[in-house]
């Protein structure tokens, strides 16, 4: 039993394959290289080691969420559990199911997974009114009009967009916040168990996203849905997951129920994450950053631990011999070797 | 100099557009001031104003923009200004850094070269005595190897370093008042933090007086000595820092502060979010523009834009019901 998770709704969640002991999602050592071209006549680049060798269950009914600074891989680790481009290495399981396998074909897989961007504008087509976008989906998938169109009211009125007044018209004549409801609303016309929302809120006006916060754990509950919600914003992030995943250069650094990684972060990263939020006490500011310089691209990582070169705790040890995720309480794990007490870090007390 | 001498001080400041459902007006009755070495928050959502007040202080509106009211900065009459004064006051007197640095810098010259350029504008500097004071200024904003990275082109640089880069060149001319328009919105938190305390620190040993422009109640706290809030082009409620954020009096900013998931009373319960949407400018309820949202509203809020109602030592709501809505927050905040 994971702690945080929530306890399935009677007659448990719909479609239920495996039982709720069995994760929703499981990804096993899924890698993802993108070759960079450097220009015209030249060789073939470096290689950007975006997703290498990740490894995390979703479990049903929770919500996963995954932080990191800007480019430690994040959207593409959302992209490749899509299928939205293909991984290097590793696979995917899907209640139990390896994707793309005679028991889960890629189309029965895309139809349970559904993904909300950052860009509410970018991801609607433009000449399509609310009412045809929400509906495209369902006939798609052999719904007739009438049936597709009355779903697609349905999840206007769900998702708070009175269908009278919105469904007719066009994306640019939504606000930010109505716009993402639109997207919401269309990617729950298919039914979908698993919803990945990528920086979803993270355009929108303070007051707006909270009324989204809301919409989301609301369609949670009713529509018995597990979310990966990934965010930049660990308040939110805070808020929304049962369990929380920290992602530094394309590995991950710490997973673990989102009370105890917030309370007490075990990796190094995690604690200079939360140290950054700006403090919301005046007489408390700010008084030394947590962490210098950008984050790195993870086209050269360095040596050992990914984060050694920027970490206040790094040890002679981090800078050549690379930790694993090792247990670091319950259902919490990170890559630290400051969490294994036989790994000879100065720093642990003896 | 006059050490309690207002560097900036606006008084009933209107800017009026022409919108594509009509005319607008985007900031309704703004007065600011402040001080030699203070820095004032505009926190408010998107649309509120804010820019448009910022950019209402070097005048960089265009032309059929009407702006009433006063704009003084380091006293001057910014308002009456022609453009040879107006070319003397940016840079020298105010400069201003925003979120994109790209606005900033031209991408096909090195940076260095664009900062040395900028200071032989204003000084009468050889090459060589400019380059020496552009690399000054990357020392300044902490810059790594300073020297070499003075011939990096913009695209050379990481987010966090052309913002620092910016600020050299808002740095420029010596200016006493710097307008930050959301800066580091576009950053990781983890640089983010790094610029704001790098601002907070020329700050200090500059004497700036700073206006930063936010949405982030956050950045806001670590920056400011006194915020104030905008909706709908007004200046809902202002006061020193500790105050707004500790004793907030306007339904509005309540709203803001009870509405973040940080305040959330457990994980999963929901949100005490503000319900409705930003307003049209275009089609502002009469009286107080965020009666629609309100939930101390009465018929009475209706009837004008309220005045501002001291609630305590420099601070002020504009709002009929901060008695009320100071109960309120009492009784969920206890
Ligand atoms: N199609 C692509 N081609 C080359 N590099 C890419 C591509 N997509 C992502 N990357 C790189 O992979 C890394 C991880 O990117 P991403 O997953 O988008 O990060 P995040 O979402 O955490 O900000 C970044 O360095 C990014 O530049
Ligand atoms: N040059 C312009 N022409 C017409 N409308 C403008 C112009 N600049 C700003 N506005 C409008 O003024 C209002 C306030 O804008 P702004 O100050 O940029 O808001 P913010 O608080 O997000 O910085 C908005 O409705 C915006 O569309
Ligand atoms: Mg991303
Ligand atoms: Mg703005």
């Amino acid at each position: 039993m994971i702690i945080g998770a929530p306890t399935p709704p009677p007659g448990g969640f719909p479609r239920d394959r495996g039982g709720p002991g069995q994760p929703l999602l499981s990804v096993k050592g899924l890698v993802k290289h993108f070759g960079v071209k450097k220009g015209f006549l030249t060789k073939a680049g470096p290689i950007v080691r975006a997703v290498d060798g990740v490894d995390f269950d979703v479990v049903k009914g929770e919500t996963l969420g995954i932080v990191g600074e800007s480019g430690c891989g994040k959207s593409t680790t959302a992209r490749l559990v899509m299928q939205i481009i293909a991984p290097d290495a590793g696979d995917i399981l899907f209640d139990g199911e390896r994707v793309g396998s005679q028991a889960l074909s890629l189309n029965g897989f895309r139809k349970q997974v559904q993904m909300v961007f950052q860009d509410s504008y970018a991801s609607l087509n433009p000449r399509l009114t609310v009412e045809d976008t929400i509906a495209f989906g369902p006939k798609v998938h052999g719904a007739s009009g009438r049936a597709a169109t009355t779903r697609a009211h349905d999840l206007l009125h769900r998702v708070g967009l009175e269908p009278a007044r919105f469904a007719g018209r066009y994306p640019h004549e939504l606000s930010g916040g109505q716009r993402q409801r639109v997207n919401i609303a269309r990617a729950l016309a298919l039914d979908p168990r698993l919803l990945i929302l990528d920086e979803a809120v993270s355009a929108l006006d303070k007051s707006v996203e909270a009324q989204v916060l809301n919409l989301l754990l609301d369609l949670k509950d009713e529509f018995g849905l597990t979310y990966m919600f990934i965010s930049h914003d660990l308040n939110v992030v805070r808020f929304m997951s049962n369990r929380v995943m920290v992602m530094y250069l394309g590995k991950v650094a710490e997973f673990g129920p989102s009370e105890a990684l917030f309370e007490t972060p075990k990796h190094p990263y995690t604690g200079a994450l939360l140290a950054s939020m700006p403090s919301m006490d005046p007489d408390a500011r700010t008084e030394t950053a947590p962490l210098t310089g950008d984050p790195p691209n993870p086209i050269n990582p360095p040596p050992g631990c990914r984060f050694n070169p920027r970490c206040a705790k790094s040890a002679a040890l981090c800078g050549h011999k690379e930790p694993t995720l090792l247990d670091a309480g319950v259902d919490h794990r990170a890559a630290c070797w400051l969490v294994d007490p036989a790994s000879g870090h100065p720093r642990i007390a003896a | 100099m006059n050490a309690t001498a207002k560097m900036v001080d606006v008084q009933g400041l209107t800017v009026d557009f022409k919108g594509p459902k009509g005319p607008i007006r985007a900031v309704d009755g703004v007065d600011l001031d402040l001080r030699r070495g203070e820095t004032v928050a505009l926190l408010g959502e998107s649309g509120s104003g804010k820019s448009v007040t910022l950019r209402s202080l070097m005048r960089l509106h265009p032309s059929s923009a009407k702006i009433g009211g006063k704009v003084e900065v380091d006293g001057r009459d910014v308002l009456k200004m022609g453009s040879r004064e107006l070319a003397g006051l940016r840079g020298p007197v105010v400069s201003m850094i925003f979120q994109d640095p790209g606005l900033a810098f031209d991408p096909v010259y090195r940076i260095g070269d664009q900062i040395v350029e900028a200071v032989r504008r204003h000084e009468k500097l050889s090459k060589a005595e400019a380059r020496k004071r552009a690399l000054e200024l990357f020392e300044r904003v902490r810059i790594p190897s300073p020297d070499k990275r003075l011939d990096n082109y913009p695209h050379e640089m990481s987010g966090g370093m052309r913002q620092r880069a910016m600020i050299a060149l808002a740095l420029v001319c010596r200016p006493k008042v710097l307008l930050a328009d959301e800066p580091t919105t576009a950053l990781d938190a983890t640089v983010q933090i790094q610029v704001l305390l790098l601002l907070r620190e020329l700050q200090r040993e500059l004497g700036l007086a700073v206006v930063f422009v936010t949405h982030d109640i956050g950045v806001a706290v670590e920056v400011a000595d006194r915020i104030a809030v905008m909706y709908a082009g007004r200046i809902v409620e202002m006061g020193p820092c500790r105050d707004v954020i500790r004793d907030p009096r306007h339904p509005y900013t309540q709203g803001l502060l009870l509405s973040r998931a940080s305040h959330a009373p457990t994980p999963g319960a929901r949100l005490a979010a503000i319900p409705g949407a930003p307003p049209d400018l275009s089609d502002l309820p009469p009286g107080c523009a965020f009666r629609p949202r309100c939930g101390h509203a009465i018929d009475d809020c209706a009837e004008a834009a309220p005045p501002a109602a001291d609630v305590g030592p420099a601070h002020f709501a504009r709002c009929i019901r901060t008695r009320r809505a100071a109960e309120a927050f009492e009784s969920v905040t206890a």
